[in-house]
């Protein structure tokens, strides 16, 4: 069932939405998920929508984004969509298993008999919590702390199904996993994912999040991922945004690492009308490598906040941070880098960097590391530049016969591609080359079909 | 092919070029001299087209069209290429694409179609053999972490994809180690026809062993102070600039 609420005070009324279809949430999901919703409301109630009174919303006051008439489903309906009429997930190269989520529920559509590996469990959180309760009850919500901010405490409270895998000891999923989160109907909607990842020792998997928007309406997304990496595990997220203008966006990534585990996260938000990306990492044993990534790219109105907050809790681990961005016309964006190495993180190594590259005078970014360190035997750095095309590459490109606009789109690629080279799923990598060039050249249609997920056109997407 | 005439230049308010006149015929390899700070690099910016310097006075023709009035990728679409003294690091920017790119800007520039990917690489390998630069460099990020001396190759190598009409070479010989030297020199040797024409931009006469030159000037404070023929390359070589500075002091 979908409940359209009008939203003009937040805390209250989303108060009185949580009060109101209480049984609807209960109703269905799995008693770890319902445990912590009282809890979380509670949160939620102190703490709010995160406006820039915030200091880590500082430079995104997303109360606006919140308000406004918006339907939740309560369950989940599938809105009619054929995902076969919409979908076609051809791109031979990126062989992959591919899982739908829309608006923000697990779809059972055109599920195949993936072959995962033996012991893998992918599917809806909502019904493999069911099945498998010892594994919520272990991991869900360890991760994502939900008493600091006001949007996790909201997601903990709302959220009723996402995204499940579950990797066994010793299991190398061989293909990458694809995550198509698709936004559609024909109403203003808000939406609320939950995805939980269980990386146990040894095992490793690669994960790829496209998410999209079908339909012209305006959409409100509130998703948290936990991540479980244990020892020796190998993870790689890798998230493509590229949603329509009315959308705003706030993904919660959080990543507790354990001993030798090596994660990487990619936040490529190539078109987005508001983004938020928050990343976490806790490093709670010794010898984790986690790699930070994003690189952003937007125009007109468009806004995209970075924030991410390395906790080196023990020694001998490793962070690197890079995030670029390139911003144009009257765009904004924000960058906040928090790294804390604690007092007994000897010998931590931790590297930040964050680079921006404004094409106009109106473009704006604000960049923000924030490191604190209380151990005395560590290398920390961080390193924020602002800066415009670089004049003398310019005219060298252009004393060969390269015009002026080939020229920008060739240094704008330059200075994007940094990141891109970071993506360790091959022809992932060829195919966001791809996508970044197609969208300095303007020709990154949303109506066009995706190169990363094979999304089909449909015109009434052009926003 | 090129016509100089009273040519002055700025840059913020100082007057680096005062009045050059120079002319270049097809077939001919002029030699361009001079102490620091005369005025060489000067001229060979102001040709390219690099917008950091202001032309205040004077008119430049280059095969009949009033070269100043071009963009920087028109004068190259032209048929002038200017190989850099320091050719700029460009990571990104990988060698295949930019000269994929480049090339097929002057064909559009002709009314020719682009080159297929075959017949680009093909043409990739033929001119690489040419002027005997690595393969390795052409698979790399433009002049991204390449030496000195693979640097000048790489102007030479992209000046032998383009084929100008008209190739400047500013100080191209400048830290360069003889075998270096030699090769760059033997890829501007191979490069030449009837209807093209070199300019030397050179402090030193070492190149102008290897590359021999129709004229030699010398630049002095913004002008050219002397032109003679091969000859005074060796002079200067001799004798140094001093000669040249006590007969022209201001």
């Amino acid at each position: 069932m979908t409940v359209t609420s009008q939203i003009v005070n937040l805390q209250e009324e989303y108060l009185a939405l949580y009060n109101q279809n209480e049984a609807h949430l209960l109703n269905g999901a799995p008693d770890r998920m319902n445990e912590l919703r009282q809890e979380a409301i509670g949160h939620f109630e102190r703490l709010g929508i995160p406006s820039n009174k915030v200091e880590e919303y500082r430079y995104t006051n997303l109360q606006p984004f919140f308000k406004g008439t918006l339907s939740i489903g309560f369950s989940n309906e599938q809105l009619g969509v054929k995902l076969g009429d919409i979908f076609q997930c051809d791109v031979p190269e990126l062989e992959s298993y591919p899982v739908f989520l829309v608006n923000g529920w697990y779809s059972f559509q055109n599920v195949k008999d993936f072959g995962l590996p033996e012991g893998v469990i992918m599917g809806s959180i909502a019904e493999i919590g069911k099945k498998h309760p010892e594994l919520l009850e272990k991991y869900y919500g360890t991760a994502a702390n939900m008493d600091r901010d006001g949007l996790i405490a909201m997601n903990t409270a709302f959220a009723q199904d996402g995204l499940f895998l579950y990797v066994p000891k010793g299991v190398v999923v061989d293909k990458a996993i694809q995550i198509v989160n698709i936004m559609t109907g024909d109403v203003d909607r808000l939406a609320f994912q939950r995805n939980l990842v269980i990386m146990e020792e040894n095992s490793q998997a690669r994960i790829m999040v496209c998410e999209h928007t079908l339909s012209p309406n305006k959409y409100v997304i509130n998703s948290v991922t936990e991540v479980i990496a244990c020892e020796n595990a190998v993870c790689d997220i890798y998230n493509v945004q590229n949603q329509h203008n009315l959308t705003t966006q706030v993904a919660s990534t959080f990543i507790r690492q354990k001993a030798y585990s090596n994660v990487v996260t990619n936040n490529l938000t190539l078109h987005a009308g508001v983004a938020r990306n928050n990343v976490v990492v806790t490093m709670e044993e010794e010898h984790c490598e986690s790699h930070i990534y994003g690189l952003y790219l937007t125009d007109k109105n468009q806004h995209v906040d970075n924030f991410s907050f390395v906790d080196h809790a023990k020694p001998d681990c490793l962070s690197t941070e890079l995030f670029k961005g390139v911003l144009d016309d009257r765009a904004t964006g924000a960058f906040a880098g928090r790294v804390l190495v604690r007092k007994d993180a000897q010998r931590t190594n931790a590297y930040q960097t964050n680079k921006n590259l404004l094409l106009t005078e109106d473009a704006k970014i604000n960049s923000k590391p924030q490191l604190e360190i209380y151990a005395d035997d560590v290398k920390c750095s961080h390193g924020a530049t602002v800066g415009q095309l670089d004049d003398a590459a310019m005219f060298y490109l252009r004393s060969r016969g390269v015009s002026e606009a080939e020229a920008r789109i060739l240094l704008m690629y330059a200075f994007a591609y940094e990141v891109i080279e970071k993506i360790r799923v091959e022809p992932l990598r060829e195919q966001i080359r791809g996508l970044v060039e197609k969208r300095f050249r303007g020709e990154l249609d949303k109506c066009d079909s995706c190169v990363v997920c094979g999304q089909l056109g449909n015109s009434l997407t052009c926003l | 092919m090129l016509v100089i005439k009273d040519l002055h230049a700025k840059i913020e308010d100082k007057e680096i070029l005062r009045g050059i006149n120079l002319t270049v015929k097809p077939g001919e390899i002029h030699a361009i001299m001079g102490p620091n700070g005369s005025g060489k690099s000067t001229l060979s910016a102001v040709l390219a087209g690099n917008d950091k310097f202001e032309v205040t006075e004077g008119e430049v023709s280059f095969n009949g069209k009033k070269l100043l009035e071009l963009p920087p990728e028109d004068r190259s679409r032209e048929g002038l290429f200017l190989s850099f003294q320091y050719p700029v690091e460009i990571p990104g920017v990988s060698m295949v694409n930019f000269m994929r790119t480049a090339v097929n800007e002057h064909r559009k520039y002709k009314g020719e179609e682009a080159l297929s990917a075959s017949d680009f690489l093909k043409k990739m390998r033929d001119k690489k053999k040419l002027v005997e630069i690595d393969s390795k460099l052409t698979n790399r990020s433009v002049n991204e972490g390449f030496s000195g001396g693979e640097k000048k190759k790489n102007e030479i190598f992209q000046m032998a994809m383009l084929e100008p009409t008209l190739s400047i070479l500013d100080e191209t010989d400048s830290g360069l180690d003889i075998d270096a030297l030699r090769i760059v020199a033997n890829g501007v040797n191979k490069l030449k026809t009837e209807n093209n024409a070199t300019i030397l931009i050179t402090h030193y006469q070492r190149l102008l062993d290897y590359i021999v030159p129709d004229y030699v000037h010398v630049l002095y404070k913004g002008r050219i102070v002397k032109s003679a023929g091969k000859e005074l390359a060796l002079e200067l070589e001799e004798k140094g600039y001093d000669w040249i500075k006590k007969e022209f002091e201001d």
